[in-house]
């Protein structure tokens, strides 16, 4: 900067506009319109006030705006703090400080708040294209700072551009050993606004019908599963979240109570694996059908759901064990089973009529479980698109519509037990996945969301049984592309046949989930492990800043010697090398060249006080001379000069 | 007393000398550095970063964070070089008036690889001006110093500084460069009248010495002197023309000290004798001055006028 209180010019006021329309850009996806059209409005005037030389608007008229806007604010969201608001505020708040900005300082404040801006983009996205979009921003938000410290030169916009880029490209080593090594400590230092993860999708805790599909048109991943062998068949990838035990004719809800776990009786081998799971802001975990421990930080509860003890807010890792074929359940809490029997009195009278049907007609609970799947197997077809229910929505599924989605089966189906005496829970969750065989792990979108149930036979306990396979056995084998008509929506990368596509972004995806790995989920504990493999065990924040010093100092100080050699005047011009080689030697007689004196003048009073050297000296000087002010500029007028300058000793 | 360690300590840490003669190179001990305000405004709004980033756990945030951060360390670098090395010398300064600004021209030689850019000057750290270096260039830059009185105006300790290239960091050098200013006394306002013109004893007999300034042309008249005819132009066959001069006075004028009333003191005396110079030169009048100890002889043109009004700037001056 020159002059902090310098106006700011034309070219000054350009930068400024464009590196933080282009921050602020991305927020306009989730700011109020008529808040987008102020902004734009405020940074167009700015521009036309730059440009045409105007003056700028009375500090009244802009607090009456900011005003009115900050009520515009509470009026749409109910609150100025939170995010959303707190975001959209800054941003109107930014434009108006731009029609007060004046001068090199203000400029420089506004370039500062730019930055801040960046950040609150990575609220809303951390993907690897927020990632570079936003480094761009940073350079050009650089770069007009940058533009704000020349004087009179002025270099194009490509250099300032470049300056820029250099100053950030340089700063990279001294920031990773920063990113790797600064005392991470866990979040949130304070409370976090109720809506500063709203929007994410993902499974709730509850079930209505049409509730599961809508997920299904999301590509989002839901987690990553890396196994610590083999990958399980697809059939047998049944990811336990939520379970729900109470109906109200339409929507059901886990409204779980914890208490001891049963005992498991598992067969076979135990599956090891890692899940890295996306924040779904809610409390459970998944894990493989059927959990055998419970990750650190959280608990199992009865229904073998698992439990954190805080939200999932951040991307989180843990090692889980499950057994692929296990028996729970034997004994059951006669509380248990009599709430797995519950049917609301009114609603979806047909379903309980035909549950208590069957049982009359079987005294088996496996025969009336087999014909009942075997209805679903004859007469109903499998859609992501089912018709809207009213008011008694299992009984027009099962009677009337016969079209749906695992969650409609899951429900008729768990209606109709209990209706019969079965105890039965519906379990949703994920089913399948797909493997990268990229980075051999397992992604699992939400589009993989699937319901199924479990019923309580006496002897054998809880037991699985999803009616969707039967319906459809391809969604569980293959997947649900496979299994819902082509006319469905399906989200895009679903869909099989783009073969191409789909390893596009498999490729794609093994991307995304290194950069979550290490970039978004470099966590306290990440780092403790890492550390830990680096040597560094038991690490406390005494022992990593001292090390983050050392290290930091290291860098700093090889950027300053590479950064400052460059001021040494290094001479390049062989001729001048030469030449002053050869003063050098004279100068060590004692006859060093006045700094006024030329090459001739020079000779000529050498060759005064040291007669014998003449026609050396006289040689030197005639091909110097030659070379430097003459039309001669061979090599081997250079290399004779050399030469020359190499034999001569005074 | 506090004053008094204070300028001692100052001495000691900055190295003030004294003026040096000769050119002065901006080593790496000369040049100082500190983050300026705008960069304080930065760290400020880093560890709000930080501390958003450590609240939302956001990854990136802390990338940025860091990034931004480095950047910020690797600028005090970058202004660092921006000074350092330069190599300064003195050049002349044109003389003034008393009450008006000296302008102190110094060289910033750059016999470095790196372009220097917004490289300040300033003698009072009020006003500034700015020069860019280039790579193996030489550049002048000029201080403007409020020359008070008549005499010899030394500017003293003259400050280079340079934030380039974030603004973040100020990086300064003190330069004492032997410089000097000669400061004219102040002419006076009011007009006393010109002493009386003697005149001149013998004109033709001045003509060979005094200043001939040229004036300009007319056709020839018979009778001009061939000495004066303009041969060149008459070699382009534009005719005959005679050059004609001025500050050849016929009026001889002596600006003398004792023409003042007596009542007058010495600095009102200098500044009427200043004000009669300036206007017998804009007369084109050939004049002498006479002041106690001094007397310059007759002469007309700018040398004279600039060795009277020195004379008159440096009388009784140590």
């Amino acid at each position: 900067m020159t002059d902090p209180k310098q106006p700011l010019s034309w070219r000054h006021v350009r930068w400024v506009l464009v590196s933080l329309a282009l921050v602020a850009a991305p927020h306009a996806s989730h700011m109020p319109w008529w808040t987008i059209g102020l902004v734009v409005m405020l940074i167009a005037w700015r521009a036309y006030v730059g440009y045409a030389r105007v003056a700028l608007p009375n500090r009244w008229l802009l607090l009456l705006i900011a005003l009115v806007a900050t009520i515009g604010v509470f009026l749409a969201y109910r609150t100025i703090f939170g995010r959303e608001a707190g975001v959209t505020l800054l941003v109107i708040m930014l434009g108006l400080k731009l029609m007060e900005t004046r001068t090199l300082r203000d400029a420089m404040l506004l370039s500062f708040l730019g930055y801040f801006l960046v950040i609150t983009n990575f609220l809303y996205s951390q993907t690897i294209g927020t990632g570079l979009y936003m480094l761009a921003c940073t350079v050009v938000i650089t770069a007009t700072m940058v533009s704000l410290n020349y004087a009179d030169a002025q270099p194009p916009f490509r250099v300032q551009l470049r300056t820029a880029a250099v100053l950030l490209a340089q700063s990279v080593p001294l920031m990773l050993v920063l990113f790797l090594l600064f005392p991470r400590v866990p979040g949130p230092l304070w409370g976090l606004p109720r809506d500063a993860f709203a929007g994410v999708s993902g499974l709730s805790d509850t079930m209505t019908p049409g509730s599961l599909s809508s997920l299904v048109l999301s590509d989002a991943v839901a987690f990553r599963v890396e196994f610590e062998s083999e990958i399980p068949p697809a059939k047998n990838l049944y990811w336990r979240g939520p379970v729900m035990w109470d109906f109200d004719g339409r929507t059901w809800s886990a409204q779980s109570f914890v208490y001891t776990a049963p005992r498991i009786a598992a067969e076979g081998d135990a599956v090891r694996y890692e899940i890295t799971l996306e924040p779904h802001h809610r409390r459970w975990l998944f894990a493989l059908d059927l959990p055998a421990v419970a990750p650190p930080h959280s608990i199992v509860g009865t229904d073998y759901q698992i439990y954190s003890v805080r939200p999932v807010n951040n991307r989180l890792r843990y090692d889980m064990t499950s057994f692929l074929n296990a028996r729970f359940g034997a004994v059951e809490s006669r509380f248990a089973l009599n709430r797995a029997l519950q049917n609301p009195s009114r609603a979806n009278p047909r379903a309980k009529e035909l549950g208590r049907a069957l049982r009359q007609k079987h005294a088996d609970d496996q025969s009336i479980i087999n014909e009942m799947l075997g209805m679903f197997r004859r007469n109903f077809v499998y859609t992501l698109e089912p018709p809207l229910l009213g008011e008694h929505p299992v009984d027009e599924f099962l009677f009337s519509t016969r079209t749906g989605f695992c969650e409609h089966y899951a429900s008729a189906f768990a209606v109709v037990m209990r209706a019969a005496g079965i105890p039965t829970r519906i379990v949703t969750g994920y089913q399948g996945g797909e493997v990268n065989a990229l980075g051999n792990y397992l992604i699992v979108r939400q589009a993989d969301a699937h319901a199924w149930t479990e019923v309580w036979l006496n002897g054998r306990g809880w037991v699985r049984v999803d009616p969707t396979f039967a319906v459809a056995p391809v969604r569980v084998d293959t997947g649900i592309s496979a299994a819902v008509p082509r006319t469905d929506p399906l989200p895009l990368m679903m869909r099989t046949p783009l073969a191409f596509l789909r390893h596009v972004r498999l490729t794609w995806d093994y991307a995304a989930n290194a950069w979550n790995q290490w970039v978004l989920g470099y966590t306290p504990e990440r780092q403790r492990s890492l550390l830990a493999i680096a040597g560094l065990d038991d690490a406390t924040w005494e022992k990593l800043t001292a090390t983050l010093f050392v290290l930091a100092g290291i860098i700093v100080a090889m950027f300053a010697v590479v950064a400052l050699r460059q001021l040494k005047t290094r001479v390049r011009d062989p001729v001048k090398i030469a030449y002053l080689r050869f003063c050098d030697k004279l100068r060590r007689k004692g006859l060093s060249r006045d700094p006024a004196e030329g090459p001739v003048d020079y000779a000529r009073r050498v060759e005064r006080q040291r007669p014998e050297l003449t026609p050396a000296v006289e040689a030197i000087t005639r091909l110097y001379v030659a070379l430097r002010y003459g039309a001669e500029s061979s090599a081997a007028v250079l290399m004779e000069l050399q030469r020359r300058v190499r034999q001569f000793t005074a | 007393m506090y004053a008094a360690l204070k300028n001692r300590f100052f001495t000691w840490l900055f190295r003030w000398h004294g003026p040096e003669t000769g050119a002065i190179v901006l080593v790496q001990r000369r040049v100082f550095i500190l983050p300026s305000r705008q960069g304080l405004v930065f760290a400020t709004v880093l560890l709000v970063m930080l501390a958003g980033s450590i609240n939302y756990s956001l990854g990136l945030g802390f990338v940025l964070t860091f990034l931004l951060g480095a950047m910020g360390v690797n600028a005090m670098i970058y202004t660092f070089r921006n000074l350092a090395n330069l190599r300064v010398t003195g050049g002349r300064a044109r003389p003034v008036f008393a009450g008006d600004t000296a302008f102190f021209t110094i060289y910033l030689e750059n016999r470095g690889n790196t372009d220097r850019y917004a490289v300040g000057l300033t003698h009072d750290r009020r006003q500034a001006s700015f020069v860019d270096v280039m790579a193996r260039s030489t550049t002048s830059a000029s201080a403007g110093v409020h020359a008070p009185r008549r005499g010899i105006l030394r500017p003293g300790r003259l400050t280079l500084f340079t934030r380039f290239p974030l603004g973040l960091y100020t990086a300064w050098a003190y330069v004492d460069l032997d410089l000097r200013c000669i400061v004219y006394p102040r002419p006076a306002p009011t007009r006393l009248p010109m002493p009386p013109a003697a005149p001149s004893a013998g004109a033709g007999a001045e003509r060979g010495q005094g200043q001939e300034d040229f004036s300009g042309m007319r056709p020839y008249h018979r009778g001009d002197s061939p000495r004066h005819i303009a041969w060149k132009v008459a070699a382009r066959d534009q005719g005959l023309h005679t050059k004609q001069f001025t500050g050849r006075a016929e009026i001889e004028l002596w600006l003398d000290w004792a023409q003042l009333p007596p009542q007058m003191g010495v600095e009102e005396r200098l500044s009427h004798l200043a004000r009669w110079v300036l206007d017998a030169h804009a007369a084109g009048l050939t004049y002498g001055l006479r002041v106690p100890g001094a007397t310059l002889e007759m002469a007309a043109g700018e040398a004279q006028r600039d060795r009277c009004l020195e004379a008159l700037a440096l009388f009784e001056h140590d």
